[in-house]
């Protein structure tokens, strides 16, 4: 047996001598069913737009950009737009961004088959997410199409983010709801920060130091 | 402060009582230290739990389910714990089926020789590594180092702590007891830098700039944990600067060293935590970043990625019912800030990895109660830390039965049980049983004190291990009448008429 298989045993067994019970543990799925749940049915608002603004407000203390589009063929003037305000002439994007979104006259390598050394060198990257949530002001990307890879929102100073209004839910709970337990996840709530110093927040540290996000309408508001 | 070390070594615990090391913590001229040196610790830690508190109070009081979230929140870390063979076999099992190792340490020596053996094949001379309590609580930088592997700190606070061969003193903001000024001089000294201003956005653009390269050349990176996930094999890591995501992401190995106590049971259980820990611990809705992922998805992330589950003195803690909810514990360090005794003597005085009013409860118990005996009453039992707990722990209530456990310990040893304390508490408790012998007492104490009543009415000075005491506050003097006497000559004529009696008389 190895150190950690000797280990394994041993902390298995004085766990269950603690908890005065016999190995091996099993599942108590009634016991789990009777946590309380209450919190799942808070007194928030769920008005869609006042949901809508309240995401909005959330970035904006976070410092990001935000814009709200009417319907996706505003898509590549904003997306014009913000590459115009950021003074970016090329943005990677990942695989799966429809080409319909992006504008005419810039340039949008794929993001795919950089590495990290790579990313670290391009303007900045561009990317959809899995869902955003209003209370916390969050943006939730899982790996797969049209969110890339972990890397790839990381390691560029500037993310532009697209957040179909279908995307945006009110409270973390929901989002839960939607997403799949287990793809690699990252929840991203502002650009990167710190508060390590006296305790003032300081945007920009080692992830993407700007972040914009364009919220477009892709079905009637509730 | 603390005696000078060499940058990147382990800190170093002297293990004194709370009151000798807090008295030094809050001494007008300390030992080994300049006056303005001192003085702007305290007001750091001050200035740092004053903000932090300010912003946990107002983004709590702006979540109508706020109590709903620490009753499910301790509700679901209990029922963990309850079951925390099963959960942690599970979290085994789905994250080998994803791709990762799982080890097992029984104390701080074993783990270290994991981390070694995992390492050895890739022979790094240098690791990055997050923020991680698990790496204090195994004095691990310290073993790197003596096997010739430099551990980098990535957080800002910790590289601001390992580059001023520093102690942390916070587990959440471990350079909270340092203002910028000083972060300048660290910085400029350790970086040759001497160009930066004390501005934080340049500050952060320094750390920024020193560790790009080392993000994406480094091929280890070592973390810890804040969650890990049992129905999915997943692991939680919440961080504010994204050096987290980059030790998670980029490197070809990662090692994950997690208290054996981190595991919920599914990863919709995050939908509580993810509300809670970044509202407690820096009074924000979301932090920047959360990362959540399981073993090695494919070309994304680490190749290599091993968890070592550490004991290291938590599983003896669950024997205790009374005491087990320590273990409930997420490190938000809200009972830190909320703490008054802590932001009066700051994280140093603890003299333990974990500080503060969750150190007092947890750090005696990681070691049966054979060490740090003192830091149970290194608390004023105000409560403050109970009420602000995202998990309920009744912290308060666990520092009154660890007393409990210290003086019986203390009252089994031979020195213990001839103490002049332990003497006086056991005449104390044979006077206290029996009413004519307290009385009896009392009457001497009357007569005896009148030598030591001031003319203000109070007693400034009292002898011997009394004066303990006296040193720092009056002890208000005995009245002329007891309680006892003033019932009997009130109340002898009607010898069973209850208190209430006095008002219906009138």
């Amino acid at each position: 047996m190895t150190e950690s298989s000797t280990a394994r045993a041993q902390i298995l067994a004085r766990i269950a001598a603690s908890l005065g019970r016999e190995l091996p543990a099993a599942s108590d799925p009634a016991a789990y069913a009777a946590i309380p749940r209450d919190y799942r049915s808070p007194a928030h608002s769920s008005d869609a737009h006042a949901v809508v603004d309240r995401f909005a407000q959330r970035l904006a203390e976070y410092g990001a950009g935000f814009a709200h589009l009417p319907h996706q063929a505003a898509l590549p003037a904003a997306i014009a737009a913000a590459l115009g305000a950021r003074g970016k002439s090329a943005l990677a994007v990942v695989s799966g961004i429809p080409s319909e979104w992006l504008p005419s006259g810039f340039d949008f390598p794929l993001a795919d088959p950089l590495t990290a050394v790579e990313l670290d060198r391009i303007p900045g990257i561009l990317t959809a997410c899995s869902v955003a949530i209003a209370e916390s002001g969050s943006l939730v990307l899982q790996s797969g199409p049209r969110q890339g890879l972990r890397r790839h929102t990381l390691v560029p100073d500037y993310h532009l983010c697209i957040v179909l209004e279908s995307q945006l839910v009110a409270t973390v709970p929901q989002a839960f709801d939607r997403l799949h337990p287990e793809l690699p996840t990252t929840f991203i709530s502002g650009p990167s920060a710190t508060a390590d110093i006296e305790m003032t927040r300081i945007q920009g540290v080692h992830g993407p130091r700007t972040l914009d996000v364009l919220l477009v309408a892709d079905r009637p508001l509730a | 402060m603390t005696a000078p070390r060499t940058p990147g070594s382990a800190p170093h615990w002297n293990r004194r009582d709370f009151p000798d090391a807090a008295r030094e913590a809050l001494a007008a001229q300390p030992p080994r230290d300049d006056l303005f040196h001192h003085s702007q610790t305290r007001k750091n830690v001050r200035h740092a739990t004053d903000v932090i508190q300010a912003k946990r109070n107002a983004v709590v009081a702006e979540l109508p389910e706020w109590q709903s979230l620490r009753a499910a929140g301790a509700a679901i870390r209990a029922h963990t714990l309850e079951h925390l063979d099963h959960y942690l076999v599970q979290f085994e099992a789905n994250c080998t089926r994803h791709g990762g190792h799982v080890h097992w340490a029984s104390d701080a020596a074993e783990a270290r020789r994991l981390v070694l053996q995992i390492l050895a094949p890739h022979a790094p001379r240098e690791v990055i590594k997050i923020k991680t309590m698990t790496s204090e609580e195994i004095a691990l930088n310290a073993c790197l180092e003596e096997h010739g592997i430099h551990p980098v700190e990535t957080d800002l606070a910790e590289l601001i702590v390992q580059m001023g061969a520093d102690r942390p003193s916070h587990f959440v903001v471990p350079a909270l007891h340092k203002s910028r000024g000083q972060i300048r001089d660290i910085f400029a000294r350790e970086m040759h830098r001497p160009d930066l201003t004390d501005s934080p956005q340049q500050l952060a653009a320094a750390a920024r700039t020193y560790l790009r390269q080392k993000f994406l050349s480094t091929r280890v990176a070592i973390s810890g944990a804040n969650f890990l996930l049992a129905d999915t094999g997943g692991v939680a890591i919440v961080e504010s600067e994204g050096n987290g995501r980059m030790c998670l992401t980029l490197p070809e190995v990662l090692v994950s060293i997690v208290g054996i106590e981190k595991v919920l049971p599914r990863f919709q259980d995050l939908e509580v935590f993810l509300q809670t820990l970044p509202r407690s611990a820096t009074g924000e809705r979301m932090n920047p970043y959360n990362s959540i992922w399981s073993g090695t998805p494919v070309g994304d992330g680490p190749k290599e990625f091993h968890v070592i589950l550490l004991d290291n003195g938590r599983s003896p803690i669950l024997a205790d019912p009374e005491s087990r909810q320590t273990l409930r514990c997420i490190r938000c360090a809200a009972c830190l800030n909320a703490c008054p005794v802590y932001h009066q003597t700051g994280g140093h005085a603890y003299e333990s990895v974990y500080a503060g009013p969750i150190g007092a409860i947890l750090t005696p118990q990681l070691h049966s109660m054979h060490d740090a005996q003192s830091l149970p009453y290194a608390s004023s039992l105000c409560g403050a830390c109970y009420e602000v707990c995202p998990v309920q722990i009744n912290i308060p209530e666990v520092l009154i039965h660890l007393r409990g456990k210290v003086v019986e310990q203390q009252q089994s040893t031979l020195a213990g049980s001839l103490s002049l304390w332990n003497i006086a508490m056991k005449s104390a408790a044979h006077l206290m049983k029996d009413g004519s012998r307290l009385n009896a007492a009392v009457h001497l104490a009357q007569t005896a004190q009148k030598v030591l009543v001031s003319r203000n009415g109070f007693i400034e000075w009292l002898p011997g291990m009394l004066g303990g005491w006296t040193k720092t506050r009056d002890l208000p003097a005995l009245p002329a009448e007891s309680f006892r006497d003033w019932w009997r000559r009130t109340r002898s004529a009607h010898p069973s008429a209850p208190a209430s009696s006095e008002s219906a008389r009138d």
